[in-house]
């Protein structure tokens, strides 16, 4: 029995040692998101760009910016998007973007939410680097970000058809990060409302 | 020998892990005059809250800084949002479920007891009774080996003992005489 009391201190060690080395690997800048699981925000904010609605990825952006349709929640309900958080003062949306213009090849639809950025400025983004956005919803205050908890862009989620965000990525999607957590459960969720 | 010095360890250990459970790391340094912006209030009495909420959120963006330290602008429209429910007149709790709602538990410092957190908000008492079992342990057996010590060194013998030490004795005697009597048999 005392024999065996020697041992404890090691065990204690060992153990602590498998959650410190389990933490190597965890990203302490990547949060629960209290999102997942959770229905879209409502919100009320105008698109980045007038005509945009009705423009098939890929194709040139209209460059006049008046006047905006307003955009609501119920543009996006009823099929399944990817809504990702963009800013053109957003370093990491750079090397995200040709990601989104391949997606936006294949079929997945994307809706821009531009985040706190200049109408200016986030046109010419499109027109330089293309436009993989179904259409953009223009949050020049960042309310529809507070309600979604964006604290860094580049920001994607996975909406279902029914609103409700099925997965959230903080960070740049890239083709590893889509494989791994965006993919399959974009291909199993039902395509249309119920 | 071994045994007490693995329990001294041991309690050396757990005093270490008490000292550092999390809450040591979340006190509040940071004086009020860090974020010095002018924020203008209805009530007095709301600025004194205001305060205490800034310095108990915690920025999203910047890891170990409060909203009250941070520069980042997602502290600044949370701030602002704290304001901005405070001149609503709604309670701290009803301002803390909504920033947790959008930014999770990560935003609270002082995160609330629940399934997830009932163990790091318990493990400060569980281990204090793991270090007390274990100094009761160490002290208690001392005692009694102590005392089993003292009981052997003392003179006292039963009844048996002074039979068979007298019986040892005798043949001790028989033998040393028999010994005498035969090294005389054989002289050198």
């Amino acid at each position: 029995m005392n024999k065996l009391a020697v041992f404890v201190p090691l065990a204690l060690f060992l153990v602590l040692s498998v959650f410190l080395f389990k933490g190597l690997d965890r990203d302490p800048t990547e949060l629960p998101s209290a999102l997942v699981g959770e229905p879209f925000p409502e919100f009320f904010l105008p698109q980045l760009l007038a005509s945009q609605f009705d423009s098939q990825p890929g194709s040139q952006p209209n460059s006049q910016p008046d006047p905006q349709p307003m955009l609501s929640k119920e543009d996006l309900i009823g099929q399944v998007v990817l809504v990702n958080v963009w800013a053109t003062w957003c370093f990491a949306c750079r090397i995200e973007h040709p990601m989104l213009n391949d997606l936006a090849k294949q079929g997945v639809k994307i809706v821009g939410l531009n985040y706190k950025d200049q109408r200016s400025e986030a046109i010419k983004w499109l027109e330089e680097r293309g436009n993989p956005y179904l259409f953009n919803i223009f949050d020049a205050e960042g309310s529809l970000g507070f309600d979604l908890g964006v604290y860094g862009a580049p920001e994607t989620y996975l909406v279902d058809a029914e609103g409700v965000v099925r997965q959230r990525r903080v960070g740049v999607v890239d083709q590893r990060v889509w494989d791994a957590q965006f993919r399959d459960l974009y291909q199993q969720l039902p395509k249309d409302a119920k | 020998m071994i045994r007490l010095s693995t329990h001294a360890y041991l309690a050396g250990v757990i005093a270490i892990l008490l000292f550092i459970t999390p809450s040591d790391y979340f006190d509040k340094h940071s004086d009020l005059s860090a974020s010095n912006e002018m924020v203008e209030f209805s009530q007095p009495e709301l600025r004194e809250r205001y305060y205490n909420l800034i310095q108990e959120l915690r920025c999203p963006k910047c890891q170990n800084q409060n909203l009250a330290d941070s520069n980042a602008p997602i502290s600044t429209d949370m701030k602002t949002q704290v304001h901005r429910m405070l001149e609503q007149q709604k309670s701290d709790a009803e301002i803390k479920a909504y920033l947790v709602s959008r930014y999770s538990e990560f935003v609270l410092y002082r995160p609330s007891v629940n399934q997830k957190t009932w163990f790091l908000w318990g493990s400060p008492a569980i281990l204090l009774l793991i270090a007390l079992l274990i100094l009761y342990r160490h002290f208690y057996l001392r005692r009694i080996s102590s005392n089993e010590a003292k009981e052997q060194s003392s003179t006292q013998l039963t009844d048996e003992q002074k039979l068979r030490l007298s019986t040892l004795l005798d043949e001790a005697k028989d033998r040393s005489g028999k010994d005498v009597y035969n090294s005389g048999d054989n002289p050198l």
